[in-house]
């Protein structure tokens, strides 16, 4: 198959969870690969690998994307938020502070991406209905929970969100 | 990833330079949702990326008299945001809110999704009945081709080498017309049509003064299905008459049995969906949805 072109070396410059970074990668890498072999960000996970678990999801200039579905090269220049970069200096983010206390996760390897997910969900919609969330979490795939820890701990999240004026 | 390169395209121009340069193992690069992940499991070659999203006009919606320009790598959550396209051409914005999840829809395109050519492409049907057409820019310069026209085969399209997809028209739909997309797939959200239908409708008082029909996953292309919008023209809307145009959808589609649903239900499906989406447009066309 294609082995027709050797893939360079680059180096590619972009704002991630505040701090201005400069990495190298391979032209060919995914998103997702370079935040996990290049640059240590292993928060990410890798599920499918195809787009359809939501496991990698992270912000791309504020819009949640699947990062096995973007590739390293396209970020230059771009501002990155990633579940490590979710916590303030003074703690916990609401939501995960949520799942916590809701139980809203068993293994672990979908949170990253839902938590990701959710924080997108808050910051388009602050209140969301149940059914809001459900539909907009869609595309995050749990094989633990059944969802409805996830969903109620979103919900919790996004009333003390709002109540603290966040 | 297997060996891809990469390259970031700022003009149209450059982009068509670089495509031809790239040769027939290049592709445009705009979300990305189904061409990554299409050359890490070599299910197309490719070697090189052309990202297009740094072309302005790729990515701008620019509406104006006669309807609506979309940039061919406009993400389907903006599509979607447009309230002018929601309020005018709702058929597309139904297919774009279901294709795939929210991490989805914040990077595909209808640019992709029409090049992508599926047969169970969720947009093609809905841009079909309204008319859509494609803006191509190429080596020989620009052309368009009528999204009726695009695609050839499964993953197959009119495009030739060098050639690529710059934005997607629709024209602004007449009054007293109305479009409707709807799908059938066995759960809520996150998959892929076993059949999925566009209608649209022109009405005068009770009679159908023009119609269009699309069908999805029912033949190796989205497929128009001009019997049933004969079964309707001319005619005054019925039980009878819309039943008839849902026969007509069943008879016309071919589709073939895989994991997703059988010959006989995909055939149910295409009266089912045929007859609830026109019911939809109808009510547009009034004014009551």
């Amino acid at each position: 198959m294609s082995n027709r072109v050797k893939t360079d070396r680059i180096v590619i410059t972009a704002k991630i969870n505040g701090d201005e970074r400069t990495f190298l990668a391979d032209e060919r890498d995914s998103l997702l690969e370079a935040l996990r072999e290049r640059i240590g960000l292993t928060g990410a996970k890798e599920g499918c690998n195809n787009g359809n678990c939501g496991a990698c999801a992270v912000l791309l200039n504020g819009v949640l994307v699947n990062s096995c579905c973007v590739m390293a090269a396209e970020i230059e220049g771009a501002e990155l938020t990633t579940v490590e970069g979710l916590a303030g200096p003074e703690g916990l983010h609401p939501l995960q502070q949520a799942f916590l206390e809701e139980a809203a996760l068993q293994c672990g390897i979908c949170t990253p991406g839902f938590l990701m997910a959710s924080k997108a969900l808050l910051d388009e919609n602050p209140h969301p209905t149940e059914h809001d969330a459900r539909f907009w979490l869609a595309g995050n795939l749990c094989r633990c929970t059944g969802y409805d820890k996830i969903i109620r701990a979103v919900l919790k999240a996004a009333d003390q969100m709002g109540s603290n004026g966040r | 990833m297997q060996p891809v390169k990469y390259k970031r395209a700022t003009s149209v121009a450059e982009a068509v330079s670089l495509l031809q340069g790239g040769g027939e193992f290049a592709r445009p690069l705009a979300g990305g949702t189904d061409v990554i992940v299409q050359a890490r499991e070599r299910r197309r070659d490719i070697d090189l990326f052309v990202d297009i999203k740094h072309i302005p006009e790729l990515m701008a919606i620019s509406h104006d008299a006669n309807g609506v320009t979309i940039g061919a790598a406009v993400p389907l959550h903006l599509v979607y945001g447009d309230a002018k396209i929601v309020s005018q051409w709702p058929a597309v914005t139904e297919a774009a809110h279901v294709i795939g999840g929210t991490a989805i829809q914040g990077r595909a395109t209808l640019g992709g999704n029409l090049c992508n050519s599926s047969p169970a492409a969720d947009s093609i049907p809905a841009m079909m009945v309204l008319d859509a057409v494609a803006h191509i820019a190429g080596p020989n310069g620009k052309r368009d081709v009528s999204v009726r026209e695009f695609c050839t085969a499964p993953g197959r399209n009119v495009l030739a080498l060098g050639e690529f997809v710059v934005s997607i028209s629709l024209p602004k739909p007449p009054a007293g017309s109305g479009g409707a997309w709807q799908r059938f797939i066995p759960r809520n959200e996150m998959d892929i049509a076993v059949v999925n239908a566009g209608v649209w409708v022109q009405l005068d008082g009770a009679n159908v003064t023009d119609a269009r029909f699309a069908l999805g996953a029912v033949a190796p292309t989205p497929i128009m299905v001009p019997a049933a919008a004969e079964a309707l023209i001319g005619k005054p809307l019925s039980d009878a008459t819309i039943a008839a145009a849902g026969d007509a959808a069943k008879a016309a589609a071919k589709p073939i049995d895989d994991m997703r649903g059988s010959v006989k239900q995909r055939k149910h499906l295409a009266k089912v969906l045929t007859e609830r989406t026109l019911r939809h447009a109808i009510e547009r066309a009034r004014g009551q949805a």
